[in-house]
C-alpha cells in the first residue's frame, strides 16, 4: 500500500518536472514550428511547383519533380557549382582545422607579447562578413601573394589532371581567405587545450616522452571532440556564407524570369542534401579517427 | 671529439640554443616568434592595406612609387564615403538591427538552455536533434515563405522581421547560444536551487534569482557574439529589410551604385570618380565600429569559451 502511493507520488513528481521543463522550452518549440518547420515545408511545396508571385497572391502550378530534374540534368551551371562547392569545402576544412589547431597550440604556450598575438589572431571573428571579404578579394589581398601567377606554377597547374587542378588552384588563390574563417575554431581548440590536466604532461615528460610523442599520444586524442565540433562549424559557416557561389546562384535564380521561386527552392533542397551528405561523411570519418585514437 | 661535444661550455651553449626540460631554447623561441609574426601579418596586412589605401589621394593612387607610405594624409575619401554610406543613419540602423535581436536571442536562449539542462522530460534528444537541424539548414530553405508572409503582414523592411524569430528562439545561430547556456547551466552546482525549492520558491523565481546571475559570463559572451554575427549577417538582412531599414553592410554592398548616384561619373571631375581609395575607406568605415568594440571588449572574446565551456565533454 505504502509503496504504491509512493510510486504514484513519484510519477506525479516526474510529470510535474517534465511539465515545468516543457514550460521553459515551449517558446522554442513554438518558434521552431512557426519559423523553421512551416517555412521549410512551404519551401518544399514550392519546389514541386511552378511559382509565380503577383502583387496580391501566389500562384502555384504543380509540376512534380520537374524543378529537381531541371536543376540536376538541364541546368548547365548548377551541378558544376555544386561540385565546385564540394571540392572547395573538402579542401578548406582540413586547412582550417590544422591551422586553427597549430595557432591554438602556440597560444597555449607561455611567451612574451602573447596578449598582443591573441588579439590579432581573433580579429577574423569580428571582421569576416560577406561585403568585407568581397572587397578584400576584389583587391587581391585574399590570395597567397602572387603565387598563382608565377610562370612555373602556371606550368605546373597545366600539367595536373583536371580533377586535381581545380582543388590545387583553389588552394593557391584562396589560401589566405580560408585562414580568415578560422577565428572561432581557434577559440574552441584553445579552450579544449586548457582543459587538459597539466600533470599528464609532466608525468609523460618524466617517463621520457618527447614533445612530439606528447602531441600525438596525449594532446591530439584529447582534441578529438573539439575537432569534430570545429569541422561541423566550419562546414556550416562556409556553406551559409553569403558570398558562397551556390548561394549567390540560387538567390539570383529566385528573381530571374526563367528561374523563379519554385526552381530556386528545388535547388535549395538539393544544396541542403549535398551539405548534409558532406557533414555526415566528415562526421563518420572523424568519429572513426577518434575511435582509433582512443584505443 | 667526444670531449668537445660534452664539454660543459658546449652543453650550456646547446641548452641555450635548443632548450632543455626547464626552458625553451633560443632557436625554438626565434622560430616561434617568426611564425607568429608571419601569421599575424597575414591577418593585419589586408587591414593595413585597406587603411593605407583609404588615405591615399588620387595622385598617390596613380603614382607607382607610392606603395605603403602615402605622401600626404588625404581624408577626402572618408568625407565622400561618409556621405555615400549615409553614415550616421546606417550606423544607427546597424546598431539597432544587431543589438535588439541579440538581446532577445540571448535571453530566450538562456531560458531554453536552462529548461534543457535542469529538467528531465521525454523527447529531449529529439529537441537536441532539431536544434542541430536549425543550425545546419541553409537560410535559403526557409527564407522565401517567411519573406512572403512578412510581405502580407506588412512587416517587410521593419526591424520586427528580424526581432520576431529571435524572440522565439529562432534567431541567427540561436542553436549555438542555446547550447552555450545548456553547457553553463549543466555544470552549475544544484545545491542552491534545491534549497530555494525547499523554501517554496517557484521555478521561474529560481531561474531569475539564482540561475541567471550565476551564468553571467555566458550572457555576456552570447550577447557579444550574437551582436557581431547579426552585424555581419547580410543575406537575411538584405531580404527582410530591403526597402525599409538600411544597415551599414547593406549600404556597403551597393556602394558603387550609391556613389554614382551622388557623384555622377559624367559630371564630377576625374579626381572625384569612384576609385580604390574611396572603396577602401567605405569598407574601413564599415568595420570600424566592430574594431572599436573588439579592442574594448577583447578580454571577453579571448576568455569567452573557457568561461562558458562550450566545448563540452
Amino acid at each position: 500500500m505504502m509503496g504504491r502511493s509512493r510510486s504514484r507520488r513519484e510519477i506525479s513528481l516526474r510529470t510535474r518536472e517534465a511539465l515545468h521543463g516543457y514550460g521553459f522550452i515551449l517558446i522554442w518549440i513554438v518558434g521552431f514550428l512557426l519559423f523553421t518547420l512551416l517555412p521549410l515545408s512551404e519551401t518544399f511545396h514550392y519546389s514541386l511547383n511552378q511559382v509565380s508571385v503577383t502583387a496580391t497572391h501566389i500562384h502555384l502550378d504543380f509540376v512534380e519533380w520537374a524543378n529537381y530534374s531541371r536543376a540536376l540534368f538541364t541546368d548547365p551551371n548548377f551541378v558544376e557549382l555544386l561540385v565546385g562547392y564540394t571540392v572547395e569545402t573538402l579542401v578548406s576544412v582540413p586547412i582550417v582545422l590544422i591551422f586553427a589547431m597549430s595557432i591554438a597550440l602556440f597560444l597555449n604556450l607561455k611567451f612574451r607579447l602573447k596578449g598582443l598575438f591573441r588579439v590579432i589572431f581573433f580579429l577574423p571573428i569580428v571582421i569576416t562578413s560577406g561585403p568585407v571579404i568581397k572587397e578584400l578579394t576584389a583587391q587581391g589581398v585574399a590570395s597567397a601573394p602572387g603565387i598563382a601567377n608565377i610562370p612555373a606554377v602556371v606550368d605546373f597547374l597545366a600539367q595536373l589532371p583536371r580533377a586535381l587542378r581545380s582543388p590545387v588552384e583553389y588552394l593557391l588563390t584562396s589560401f589566405i581567405l580560408i585562414l580568415w574563417f578560422s577565428g572561432v575554431q581557434i577559440l574552441i581548440y584553445l579552450a579544449s587545450l586548457q582543459k587538459i590536466d597539466k600533470s599528464i604532461y609532466e608525468a609523460a615528460a618524466i617517463d621520457g616522452a618527447s614533445g612530439w610523442e606528447i602531441f600525438w599520444k596525449i594532446i591530439l586524442p584529447s582534441l578529438s571532440m573539439a575537432t569534430l565540433l570545429n569541422a561541423i562549424y566550419t562546414i556550416v559557416t562556409l556553406s551559409h556564407f553569403s558570398e558562397n557561389r551556390v548561394i549567390r546562384y540560387i538567390y539570383n535564380q529566385t528573381y530571374d524570369v526563367r528561374g523563379g521561386i519554385g526552381y530556386a527552392s528545388a535547388m535549395a533542397f538539393i544544396y541542403f542534401g549535398v551539405m548534409v551528405i558532406l557533414l555526415a561523411a566528415v562526421y563518420f570519418f572523424l568519429m572513426q579517427w577518434a575511435k582509433r585514437e582512443s584505443k | 671529439m667526444t670531449r668537445i661535444i660534452h664539454h660543459p661550455t658546449t652543453d650550456r651553449l646547446r641548452s641555450i640554443l635548443f632548450g632543455s626540460r626547464a626552458h625553451r631554447g633560443v632557436v625554438f623561441t626565434i622560430a616561434l616568434y617568426a611564425l607568429l609574426v608571419a601569421i599575424g601579418f597575414v591577418y593585419l596586412q589586408p587591414l593595413l592595406f585597406m587603411f593605407i589605401t583609404s588615405i591615399k589621394s588620387p595622385g598617390d593612387l596613380l603614382n607607382p612609387m607610392v606603395q605603403w607610405v602615402p605622401t600626404e594624409l588625404y581624408l577626402g575619401n572618408y568625407a565622400r564615403s561618409f556621405r555615400v554610406l549615409n553614415y550616421p543613419q546606417t550606423l544607427l540602423a546597424s546598431v539597432l538591427i544587431s543589438v535588439a535581436p541579440s538581446l532577445l536571442q540571448t535571453l530566450v536562449a538562456s531560458v531554453v538552455g536552462y529548461g534543457l539542462a535542469r529538467y528531465r522530460f521525454w523527447g529531449k534528444p529529439i529537441v537536441f536533434l532539431l536544434l542541430l537541424i536549425t543550425f545546419i539548414i541553409p537560410p535559403q530553405n526557409t527564407v522565401i515563405p517567411q519573406m512572403l508572409t512578412y510581405r502580407n503582414l506588412g512587416l517587410l523592411g521593419s526591424p520586427l522581421a528580424l526581432i520576431l524569430p529571435a524572440l522565439l528562439g529562432q534567431g541567427y545561430r540561436s542553436a549555438i547560444f542555446i547550447l552555450i547556456f545548456y553547457q553553463s547551466f549543466v555544470s552549475l552546482p544544484k545545491v542552491l536551487e534545491e534549497s530555494a525549492r525547499l523554501d517554496g520558491a517557484t521555478d521561474l523565481r529560481i531561474f531569475i534569482a539564482i540561475a541567471m546571475p550565476s551564468a553571467l559570463p555566458a550572457y555576456i559572451v552570447s550577447f557579444i557574439f550574437s551582436t557581431v554575427w547579426y552585424w555581419n549577417e547580410t543575406f537575411l538582412t538584405t531580404i527582410f529589410l530591403e526597402g525599409g531599414v538600411t544597415t551599414l553592410p547593406m549600404q556597403l554592398s551597393r556602394f558603387a551604385q550609391a556613389y554614382e548616384n551622388l557623384y555622377p561619373p559624367g559630371v564630377v571631375s576625374i579626381f572625384e570618380r569612384l576609385n580604390e581609395a574611396v572603396k577602401m575607406s567605405g569598407t574601413f568605415l564599415n568595420i570600424l565600429p566592430l574594431l572599436v568594440m573588439y579592442f574594448v571588449l577583447q578580454r571577453w572574446f579571448v576568455e569567452s569559451v573557457e568561461m562558458t565551456g562550450i566545448t563540452g565533454e
